[in-house]
């Protein structure tokens, strides 16, 4: 055979090229499907919610997954879609800036909890005992968006502050503030459970 | 320079950012070197850390395999 006959026209090996690299794209988006759903799910009310959501954003990020750039963080390029939709689907409107919520210290909940039963309650792991996975649950939704989103990123879905900023669009030191004062309201609604579960 | 009279009041303020792992090394060594001193510290430190792996897990919900098969059919067909 000529080599006319087996070299593929450039045009062609640029679009095989395409199709390879979107197929790529594709398969390490859906392996991060797992961690993206994690945190659409506590970024929203109801399952169905989420669920909606992460199509959403997989629709559109299979769409445009020219604009990310290999090698960078697909998982917060991501999340950054899905911020974005949650902000364009209006489900910001329970948004109260204007509360502010309670200032408790940081050893807030251990207090409380040694309060009803002496310092020791704290040893182990007995905050099992005093806190159901319904009342985590319950308490982080209660915590204003703006907190729990930050809160959502760092401590369940293992983002730095950095990814955060940029997924949240929003500096880091804002990232930092937020989370601060996300962690004393969630500590608050817990000490709030875990006392009227101590019957006290 | 810290302000601080009560070692246990910066502790406390050292907690979060300590169990964010985001302490200058300087830092890191004296709320150690605190925590080795003193009980109450301690223990505050260690149900702080077993509360946030607590909240992870429970808020934890796996993806239903309806929604991962509804993904990969959103994938663009080659042509």
């Amino acid at each position: 055979m000529g080599e006319a006959d087996t070299a593929e026209p450039d045009g062609a090996r640029r679009v095989a090229s395409e199709a390879r690299d979107r197929v790529r794209f594709e398969e390490e988006a859906l392996a991060l499907a797992d961690q993206v759903y994690r945190v659409a799910r506590r970024f929203v009310s109801t399952r169905e919610e989420a669920e909606d959501l992460v199509q959403d954003t997989y629709a559109r990020a299979f769409r445009s997954w020219q604009s990310y750039t290999p090698g960078t963080n697909l998982r917060a390029w991501l999340l950054r879609i899905l911020t974005n939709l949650n902000v364009d689907r209006g489900r910001r409107i329970q948004r109260r800036p204007d509360e502010t919520p309670l200032e408790e210290n940081d050893y807030y909940l251990a207090n409380k909890i040694v309060q009803s039963g002496g310092e020791q309650v704290l040893d182990q792991d007995r905050v099992v005992e005093r806190l159901s996975q319904d009342d985590i649950v319950s308490a982080l939704a209660e915590v204003p968006h703006d907190f729990r989103d930050a809160i959502v990123l760092v401590d369940i879905g293992d983002f730095s502050y950095a990814d955060a900023a940029q997924i949240l669009d929003i500096p880091v030191g804002t990232v930092m503030s937020r989370l601060h004062r996300g962690r004393r309201i969630l500590k608050g609604a817990l000490a709030e459970t875990a006392l009227e579960e101590a019957g006290t | 320079m810290s302000s601080y009279t009560d070692p246990c009041a910066h502790c406390e303020e050292m907690m979060q950012p300590y169990l964010d792992h985001v302490l200058t090394e300087a830092e890191r060594v004296e709320a150690e070197s605190h925590l080795d001193e003193c009980e109450y510290c301690r223990r505050r430190y260690r149900f702080e850390e077993s509360l946030r792996v607590y909240v992870r897990k429970a808020t934890d919900e796996q993806m239903r395999p309806e929604l991962r098969q509804k993904l990969s059919a959103l994938r663009i067909p080659l042509d």
